[in-house]
């Protein structure tokens, strides 16, 4: 009782954190706020993955999104107009959008997820799981690994691109 | 099934002591801070509080803790709140995995290295939302600073730990520290055979590591001639207090990391005394590095700063990884 009691409390707790921040990202007033609640969301997912014993995934989500890409959002939140974002007001049409959009993937999630409820859970990570993972993505998935670089590579040569004086995104620079 | 096994009471017991740990080092870090910024200047340091001020802590711990936290008007209350808690909060994670000696350790768990960059990482976050929730303009051109100080220095950081993790070939801090116990030889700073480029490494880590806190000749975040307090300006009282603590925490885990990886952890160079003495010796040796170049260098300028990182450090933390991998594939191909 004592060990799966436990188990069930933490999961329920960091189950609940996730949709209750993810639900702040979309429904949150300040951008800030809403960048601040994805990263609380990663981090309540990382804990998830860590009661699934996926320790590497864990850490990797935290290290990568909370610490890096969400600084990154919340830098770029920090240079807009945060007035004008607070003050617009988001109608019925955009929630009924919404729910249209969120509606559909929710049922789509539930149908791919059911035939895999009630079987005690996803089987252990090995033990050495980041060996297991370093030999996968260099063998099996070498080829959408260097896809995902190159677009990463394709995205940051378009930035400097777009912002170098007199480039396409230059307001000043633009004759 | 004694009691010392039961989860929570655990975790609890966990969560006490590396609070007490961290705020027992915050408070004679900053004496030991004064007394030898004392020292270098050719002055006492504090004498008032005690015998050779060594109740100065306590004394402004008190004073901290009785002042009154104002939000300034305007500012963002809930991060403003929240900051300082988000700058301690994943310091106590990260204590877990720091292996102090053979048995001394919360958590031996396989991906400890990667969990202590995870969760210092958040570190930044906390420190720019604290900055932009004051509504200061020195604390946001300080949560700028931050920003593009820590994006810079995570990059050369995390290039020297996959040096260290392609000689060590795991994540584990305990299994690293076992490797490196056959005496001061094999400790891998000085392991030239592996990589002639070791203390090297070890440099471009320390410096990358005091960037990472913060601490002067890289302090830009706090820079006080120039942004009176930067992010911390309108923090008051405790609210500054936990900033503060946050801050020394993270270079007391910092050392332990460099003691850990480069210096044998727990590792004895003579044999007598237990190792975790040994451990905290090289730590505190390691903490007073970081004191001693406090008060020794000026700070920096920002560009300069950023220089360092781009044009120096990430160079020559890429060609020591080249460099790393060459020197172990090279006996594998005959």
């Amino acid at each position: 009782m004592g060990e799966t009691f436990l188990e069930w409390a933490v999961f329920w707790t960091l189950a609940a954190g996730a949709v209750a921040s993810a639900l702040m990202v979309v429904a949150g007033r300040s951008p800030v706020t809403c960048a601040l609640s994805l990263a609380c969301s990663m981090i309540f997912g990382a804990g998830l993955m860590v009661q699934m014993r996926a320790y590497f995934i864990a850490a990797i989500q935290v290290l990568v999104y909370a610490g890096a890409v969400i600084v990154l959002f919340l830098f770029i939140v920090m240079l807009m107009d945060l007035k004008a974002e607070a003050m617009r007001r988001r109608g019925g049409v955009a929630l009924l959008a919404g729910l249209a959009v969120c509606g559909p993937l929710a049922l789509a999630g539930w149908r791919a997820m059911a035939p895999l409820s009630g079987g005690g859970g996803p089987p252990p990570a090995p033990p050495d799981e980041v060996q297991h993972i370093g030999r996968l993505l260099f063998t099996d998935y070498v080829l959408p690994l260097e896809i995902t670089g190159v677009l990463l590579l394709v995205a940051m040569v378009g930035a400097v691109l777009l912002c170098r004086p007199g480039g396409a995104g230059d307001q000043e620079g633009r004759p | 099934m004694s009691f010392l096994e039961i989860e929570p009471f655990r975790i609890a017991l966990y969560v006490v002591g590396a609070l007490a740990f961290v705020g027992a080092n915050a408070a004679y870090l900053v004496w030991v801070e004064r007394k030898a910024a004392g020292r270098f200047q050719r002055r006492a340091g504090p004498t008032e509080v005690g015998p050779a001020g060594l109740l100065q802590p306590v004394a402004d711990a008190i004073k901290l803790m009785s002042k009154q936290i104002i939000v300034p008007p305007g500012s963002d209350a809930l991060l403003f709140r929240i900051a300082p808690v988000m700058v301690m909060a994943p310091a106590l994670m990260c204590f877990a995995t720091i292996p102090f000696s053979d048995s001394i350790v919360a958590r031996n768990i396989d991906v400890g290295l990667l969990m202590i960059f995870a969760f210092g990482s958040i570190n930044v976050m906390a420190v720019m939302l604290g900055g932009w929730a004051s509504r200061n303009k020195y604390a946001i051109i300080s949560a700028a600073r931050v920003v593009s100080q820590n994006v810079a220095y995570e990059i050369p950081m995390l290039l020297t730990v996959i040096t260290m993790l392609m000689v060590a070939g795991t994540l584990n801090l305990h299994e690293i520290v076992k490797q490196q116990e056959a005496g001061f030889w094999a400790w891998n700073i000085f392991r030239l055979g592996t990589n002639p480029l070791m203390p090297v490494t070890f440099v471009i880590f320390f410096t990358c590591m005091l960037a990472e806190t913060n601490r002067a000749p890289f302090d830009m975040a706090e820079a006080e001639s120039e942004l009176v307090a930067g992010a911390y300006t309108e923090y008051s009282g405790m609210g500054f207090g936990v900033f503060f603590m946050g801050e020394y925490a993270n270079i007391v885990i910092g050392c332990a990391v460099a003691t850990v990886l480069f210096l044998g952890g727990w590792g004895s160079p003579v044999g007598f005394l237990p190792g975790v003495w040994w451990f905290l010796a090289k730590m505190y040796f390691l903490i007073f590095t970081v004191i001693w170049i406090r008060w020794t260098f000026p700070r920096t300028q920002f560009y300069g700063l950023l220089n360092l990182s781009w044009k120096i450090l990430i160079p020559f933390s890429l060609a020591t990884l080249v460099l790393t991998s060459i020197v172990m594939k090279i006996p594998r191909m005959f």
